[in-house]
């Protein structure tokens, strides 16, 4: 008895180490599983967080949510992995989850050596600063010598110190937490002046302080931050599928098709509108013959256009409270940088 | 008689091959050791092909660049935003994290035996006292100490910078933690003639001590060591400062825009963390010490008071000596641990290695096989040199055993 158990771990062993190996299409993976698993932060309000009901919301969720739709046909079959911003990378090229949303911004450096393509956008942000209203400061030069606290593992860090680099300012002191909770806490305690994070975040952090009003987000932008889902470089069918996706919800809003009046677009003779619903064009099929024509149709009958998702999510009648008219993420059409390619 | 050995009993013919326990036993380990490698072999060539399939550059040249952000907190090593390389501030961390277990240690150790000998005493109070203290200590996790420390104790009670605690405008407290003047060197022939002078004072001492012993194993008169060495100690160094002409002086902490600059800062976060630490592991240090004396048989006791030794003597030369034998060897492991224990530093801003190295350069760069390999070897480096250094140091204190 004692040889065969030691030959049956030995025989074990050797299929484990040889399994898990085979490498079929993302998106053939999602549909057998019938579940997107999507890495988001799930505790950043606006972006992804849950609500009272428990049920994950935001601008990044939402995107989740779209992918869902369009591949699997409902917007619930999402399994959440709320992620650090450190652990994000290794989670997706470890294959533990299909797509990252997880306010990432997209740069050079992650984009060639992390073995990662950035799809798009669905949020463009920059860094800022976030002080006391009683200190006096009103602008980001003024800052030389402050202590800032920062969430380790961001862009963030790299973003405030080419900032002072820049600007000669006099060296900061820098105490990097590892949550973005555990970093408003220390702002809030004492342990440094400044909070430094993209503006979107600093927004969202304020919003959660015990009094808001008495701190200001100082006006200097002081980097690009364009925010958006990520997947494994090598899929290219699944690149595409995200990226469609969220092309989508930004056509649909041109289009003016929203999540309420897209179901009387059904039949719709602008041939845009019908390429869109699936009438006309076979778009969706073109992406993968794994995809129904009305992938599309799903994601804006069930989760909405791109403005309503801004809406509700992080727009001026949220807590979050970012006016979008004016601002860089509103559509270009009305002077902002939301761009999608056109659907055809 | 020889050939009997290689015989079977009953049948009186040689046992097979693969029969002979021996000849099987070695036979095994050799399976074991090519499944071992042939394992490791599988993981390290999976793992590489992996990575290029899916274009994760691997290579140790980004090690030179200079990264781009700050680091705030690094005692000795020099760090400058935009000057440090990577390997720099992968020696930053390890600095670091060092300084403050190395001062943990030495904090727990001492806090630990008195801890021990406290829960020991016949006082009922003090005895309560340490139960209750290690009790308290050990049944709630360490990073929970962290959160309670940093964000409800210290920064609340701490002032800030223009309301700071100042003793003589020389020393500050305040919400960033303690402020001293930092020694400046005026002139650096003045300053060698000094340290000269201080070296000769501790060689003083340690040939003191020396000759001290001596005479007393030979005369068996015990001469004042202490008060004499502490004496030498402090006068000596002051009369050289003066005699070799002043070659320090001393630079204080400033009023800054939002702190307080120059001068040495230690800050909260390191406080915090050696303090958490510190308090932590002294519970399990405490526990490992009044196991060890009550490991020492009472017999002893009795022994070294009928010898005439008084209280302290019997102490300091028969029961310590000899409980040393049973602390050690556990208390290794709280050194390991109140190392390792140190990453969850992290969480209240220190920057030792999981946080600047792990954390930052891992997201700055990318390189996450490299760096988590990194990290592995300094704590598996650092884990062994104590635990080497520790051995060896038990094992002197076995010699003594009879």
């Amino acid at each position: 008895m004692k040889h065969s158990s030691t030959w049956q771990s030995l025989a074990l062993a050797g299929v484990l180490s040889f399994s898990g190996s085979a490498w079929a299409g993302t998106l053939e993976d999602v549909q057998a599983r019938g579940e997107l698993v999507c890495g988001i932060d799930g505790g950043l309000p606006g972006f992804s967080a849950p609500d009272n009901s428990g049920k994950m919301q935001g601008v990044d969720a939402d995107v989740c949510y779209g992918i869902a739709a369009a591949v699997l046909g409902d917007r619930n079959r999402v399994k959440f992995i709320p992620l650090t911003a450190k652990e994000r990378f290794t989670a997706l090229s470890s294959g533990e989850v299909d797509v990252l949303s997880r306010n990432t911004t997209h740069t050079l450096t992650r984009d060639s050596s992390l073995g990662l393509n950035f799809t798009y956008y669905n949020f463009i942000d920059g860094a800022g600063f976030m002080i006391r209203k009683a200190m006096g400061v009103n602008s980001a030069k003024g800052l030389g010598g402050a202590r800032l606290c920062i969430q380790a593992g961001t862009t963030t860090e790299q973003a405030v110190g080419d900032f002072f680099r820049a600007n000669s300012l006099q060296p900061f002191t820098p105490k990097p937490f590892d949550t973005s909770v555990q970093t408003r806490e220390g702002y809030e305690a004492g342990s440094c002046d400044i909070l430094s994070s993209d503006k979107s975040q600093l927004a969202a952090i304020r919003s959660e302080l015990a009094d808001p009003g008495a701190h200001v987000i100082l006006p200097e932008t002081i980097s690009k931050e364009p925010l958006g889902p990520v997947v494994r470089q090598g899929d290219d069918v699944w690149f595409n599928t995200v990226k469609w996706v969220l092309f989508s919800m930004m056509n649909a809003e041109e289009l003016g098709v929203t999540s309420s009046n897209i179901a009387s677009h059904r039949n719709s003779t602008n041939p845009a509108i019908a390429r869109l619903v699936g009438k006309e064009g076979g778009l969706c099929k073109l992406i993968s013959t794994a995809l129904d024509d009305t992938c599309f149709y799903d994601v804006i009958s069930q989760v909405g256009n791109y403005g309503e998702s801004y809406e509700a999510n992080v727009g001026e009648n949220t807590p979050i409270g970012l006016r979008r008219e004016g601002s860089v993420n509103d559509l270009w059409s009305r002077g902002g940088l939301i761009y999608a390619p056109p659907l055809r | 008689m020889l050939e009997e050995n290689k015989v079977n009993k009953a049948g009186g013919r040689p046992i097979p091959l693969h029969r002979d326990p021996k000849v099987r036993g070695i036979a095994f380990q050799i399976v074991a050791v090519l499944f071992f490698v042939w394992a490791l072999w599988t993981i390290g060539s999976n793992t590489v092909t992996n990575m290029e399939e899916r274009g994760i550059v691997l290579g140790l040249s980004w090690l030179e660049k200079l990264a781009p952000f700050q680091v705030g907190f690094s005692p000795f090593l020099a760090n400058e935003l935009g000057q440090n390389s990577y390997w720099r501030i992968f020696f930053i961390g390890v600095q670091n994290t060092i300084y403050v277990s190395f001062f943990g240690v030495i904090a727990a150790t001492l806090l630990g035996f008195v801890i021990g000998v406290m829960r020991l005493s016949p006082n009922w109070l003090v005895a309560k006292i340490a139960s209750a203290y290690v009790e308290i200590f050990r049944n709630i996790p360490l990073l929970l100490w962290f959160f309670f420390w940093y964000f409800i104790v210290f920064l609340p009670v701490l002032p800030g910078m223009r309301e700071s605690i100042s003793f003589a405008d020389a020393i500050f407290i305040n919400k960033s933690g303690l402020y001293l003047p930092r020694p400046v060197m005026e002139s650096s022939g003045a300053a060698t003639i000094f340290l000269l002078i201080c070296a000769a004072a501790i060689a003083g001492v340690v040939y003191l001590a020396r000759w001290a012993k001596k005479q007393q194993d030979q005369t068996g008169r015990q001469l004042p060591v202490l008060p004499i060495s502490l004496a030498i100690l402090i006068i000596v160094p002051v009369a050289g400062f003066y005699v070799s002409g002043s070659p320090y002086s001393l630079e204080y902490a400033q009023l800054g825009t939002f702190q307080l600059s120059g001068g040495i800062n230690l800050t909260t976060e390191f406080f915090v963390v050696w303090f958490a630490l510190t308090t932590y592991t002294a519970a399990f240090i405490g526990e490992n010490v009044r196991g060890g004396i009550l490991a020492v048989s009472h017999g002893q006791t009795e022994a070294a008071r009928s010898l005439g030794l008084h209280h302290g003597q019997n102490i300091k030369l028969v029961i310590i000596p000899q409980a040393m034998r049973v602390i050690i060897p556990p208390t290794i492991s709280q050194y390991l641990n109140l190392t390792k224990n140190s990453t969850l530093a992290i969480a209240i801003a220190y920057e030792e290695i999981a946080s600047i190295w792990m954390g930052i350069s891992l997201n700055t760069t990318g390189q996450a096989l490299i760096i988590i390999a990194m990290t592995v070897g300094v704590f598996w480096t650092l884990s062994f040199l104590t635990s080497a250094l520790l051995n060896w140091y038990n094992k002197r204190v076995q010699l003594t055993e009879r």
